[in-house]
């Protein structure tokens, strides 16, 4: 009975984990747009739009630890993840800013922020879907089990 | 622990930290920016306001002017002085409010000026000889021209541009703030989007160093 429940732990642990990744993924999106004032492009609204509701939908699956969690949860986490390696690919000029699709308004590869160098929006934003699909697929393995 | 425990208190952390950082954010912006963080700060200097000064200046010396307004020419020593004196601290940003009958043809000679790099040369030109062409018993704005080499200017160049609608939109615009603010006279001096309690030379002083003594 004591595995069982600490097992059932590390499921709600990681969904946890999935859950504060996706607020202050969304947090931190709306302190660069409406604190900071950096107006988000097309791109960026796409990644939004998966985003924010995984913060309802983890939360929702935490009472009970709901484990169909994957099965709505992952995804708009793969569709927010191809968004964001296409801006990704795009911002480090992998692709020519000729094909990018939003040619009116805000640029999609215009760099807002460039933290240590390194770090900028879109790749905060592929770095958060990644954790969140890799912790996903972990809990999908062990519910298998 | 309880899990909503848990859960409750990370919403709690992350709404602080939020609020936090919109603070540490604001704070720092403020420092930066100082008055051009406030929020009607456009009203007070617009992009394509002249400027003179170093752009890390802390106190920002509005004032809205005339070329032809004598008060205006009278005050310009005592501006540049205040700049001299406080070298690095003062960022003067000059706006028309051209209120007597024909100077915005002055303003556009000055802003044409401005796009051959002789803005402040200009200005000391028109001020210095602006009894002899901007008597009020007398006008006679054509007599200008006599002075305006004098600013090192290429004429023919000064006659084409101040007719450019630019321009009159310049002017415009800097009329429509000047009402917006309430100045009904020239020259109309703000610190920091600070009116003068009263007119004169020593209340501009004592506002431009109140201001200084708080940033510096």
């Amino acid at each position: 009975m004591t595995t069982l429940d600490k097992a059932s732990n590390s499921n709600w642990t990681i969904v946890f984990v999935c859950w504060i990744i996706a607020s202050v993924s969304t947090l931190g999106s709306l302190f660069f747009s409406e604190i900071m004032e950096f107006p988000p492009c097309a791109l960026c609204w796409y990644q939004r739009v998966f985003m924010f509701p995984l913060v309802i939908i983890f939360l929702v699956g935490l009472f009970p630890i709901d484990k169909s969690i994957i099965k709505y949860a992952l995804p708009l986490a793969l569709a927010g993840w191809g968004f964001a390696f296409y801006h990704y690919l795009l911002y480090s000029g992998f692709i020519p800013e000729s094909i990018q699709p939003c040619s009116q308004g805000v640029s999609c590869s215009e760099t807002y922020l460039d933290l240590f160098g390194f770090l900028t929006i879109p790749m905060l934003s592929l770095v958060s879907f990644s954790i969140i699909i890799v912790l996903l697929y972990i809990l999908k393995r062990r519910l298998s089990k | 622990m309880k899990k909503q425990f848990i859960v409750f208190i990370s919403i709690v952390f992350l709404i602080l930290l939020f609020v936090l950082g919109v603070n540490i954010y604001k704070t720092q912006q403020a420092k930066k920016y100082g008055f051009l963080a406030q929020e009607n700060a456009s009203t007070f200097v617009r992009d394509y306001s002249q400027t003179l000064g170093s752009d890390d200046a802390k106190v920002y010396l509005v004032k809205f002017s005339d070329p032809a307004c004598e008060t205006c020419a009278a005050f310009h020593p005592f501006v540049k002085k205040l700049m001299a004196v406080n070298q690095g601290k003062i960022k003067l940003v000059i706006r028309y409010a051209p209120f007597h009958d024909g100077a915005d043809y002055f303003v556009k000679i000055l802003e044409a000026a401005k796009r051959q790099g002789k803005y402040w040369e200009t200005l000391d030109i028109m001020y210095k000889t602006q009894r002899y062409w901007a008597s009020h018993h007398n006008p006679q704005p054509q007599r200008i021209w006599k002075f305006l080499p004098n600013a090192g200017l290429d004429l023919e160049k000064i006659r084409n541009d101040m007719n450019d609608p630019e321009i009159a939109k310049i002017i415009q615009q800097d009329l429509a703030d000047a009402k917006t603010l309430n100045v009904r006279k020239t020259p109309g001096f703000f610190v920091n989007g600070k009116p003068l309690p009263s007119f004169g030379s020593k209340q501009l002083q004592e506002l431009v160093e109140s201001e200084i003594s708080k940033y510096y």
